[in-house]
């Protein structure tokens, strides 16, 4: 029997393929990372529900104009001084909470004009139909930044870390309680009550 | 001399064997990082930017609702999946993505609105309104992330 001679496959274009598909990959991927504000909408408004008694001390009006001016409880402000105004309205807590409670971990100067105790404390965003989405994201960012950095503060203050260290660790073991309880302890020193409000039609 | 001459002219050839190798290494990173665009975006956009911003994870559970302008057109424009869609639809839109999920899945179900700045904040509100419909109550601002500056 002849001995047969298995030729050898070449190789050489190998490369080329791999090259091609490669540019392919190249040009199709997209590494983007979807990110954003999460927010949660209030639920469906049942209509024999009533109407929540809340005092204006407790209430801080955020006002956007459709020029993209803003007005804090009448105050004319820049984007980077709402931060600030949130955190003192929120921060103030001047006498008692939901349940009774004084506020014994605020810092704020306990105005007699401001909220009474963060868990009562609302924030409201109102806008004008044609406002820009833009402005819009960027007040709201602002608002929760500053519900982020007084939780921040208080897992600084209870825990000795960060506020995004101990999400982040929470989130990897969602089965420790302790954890759990962590963050629900920080998130009810200061609930996120930031309410929307329908805009305004402006003609 | 001869001897010299021949020594400098036989310049051994780079081997290629492993370009193969090399190229199929890049070729499987690209192939492991790639995510395909499920949608083409008809509407222009430019997405606003935020320093509180949350990593979307698991894009299975997210619905993205796009608004943007259209070239020479006035007005918003709102696109779901690969369409350009009326407010009505949306509804149908976000019933038909329940079907898709298991229903333990149902409550991490999150919508991604997608607005350009320009938009106006009365389109992004009718649209949160027919999300309030449905019990869709998961949302989120979708902006590019920036880094907090003091």
């Amino acid at each position: 029997m002849a001995k047969r001679d298995i030729p050898e496959i070449n190789a050489g274009s190998m490369a080329d393929i791999a090259f091609l598909l490669l540019i392919f990959f190249l040009v199709t991927t997209t590494m983007d990372i979807d990110a954003g504000i999460p927010r949660k909408l209030p639920p469906k408004v049942k209509k024999d529900q009533p109407k929540p008694i809340i005092k204006e001390r407790n209430v801080l009006v955020v006002n956007i104009n459709q020029n993209g001016e803003i007005l804090v409880n009448n105050e004319y402000k820049t984007v980077d001084q709402i931060k600030d105004v949130a955190k003192d309205f929120l921060d103030n807590g001047a006498g008692k909470g939901k349940d009774g409670n004084t506020c014994d971990y605020c810092e704020g100067k306990k105005l007699e004009t401001s909220s009474v105790h963060p868990n009562k404390a609302i924030i409201s965003i109102q806008s004008s139909r044609k406002t820009k989405h833009g402005i819009f994201v960027q007040v709201t960012n602002e608002l929760v930044r500053a519900y982020n950095e007084l939780r921040d503060r208080e897992t600084q203050k209870l825990y000795h870390e960060s506020y995004e260290n101990l999400l982040e660790r929470a989130k990897k073991n969602p089965k420790n309680e302790t954890l759990k309880n962590k963050v629900k302890t920080v998130k009810e020193r200061f609930p996120m009550i930031l309410s929307e409000a329908e805009p305004i039609k402006v003609e | 001399m001869a001897k010299f001459n021949k020594k400098k002219n036989d310049m051994p050839a780079v081997n290629t064997a492993s370009l193969p190798d090399i190229v199929f290494m890049l070729l499987f990173f690209f192939m492991v990082t790639t995510t395909m665009k499920d949608s083409d975006l008809k509407v222009v956009q430019t997405l606003p930017k935020a320093t509180e911003t949350k990593k979307l994870e698991q894009k299975k559970l997210v619905s993205y609702i796009y608004v943007g302008k259209l070239k020479g057109k006035k007005g918003d424009f709102i696109q779901l999946n690969d369409k350009l869609a009326s407010i009505k639809d949306i509804q149908n839109f976000i019933l038909d993505k329940r079907t898709k999920v298991t229903e333990s899945e149902l409550p991490r179900l999150t919508t991604s609105i997608k607005a350009d700045i320009n938009n106006e904040v009365g389109t992004i509100f009718d649209i949160k309104t027919e999300l309030r419909e449905v019990d869709a109550l998961k949302i989120n601002y979708s902006a590019t992330t920036m880094q907090r500056k003091e």
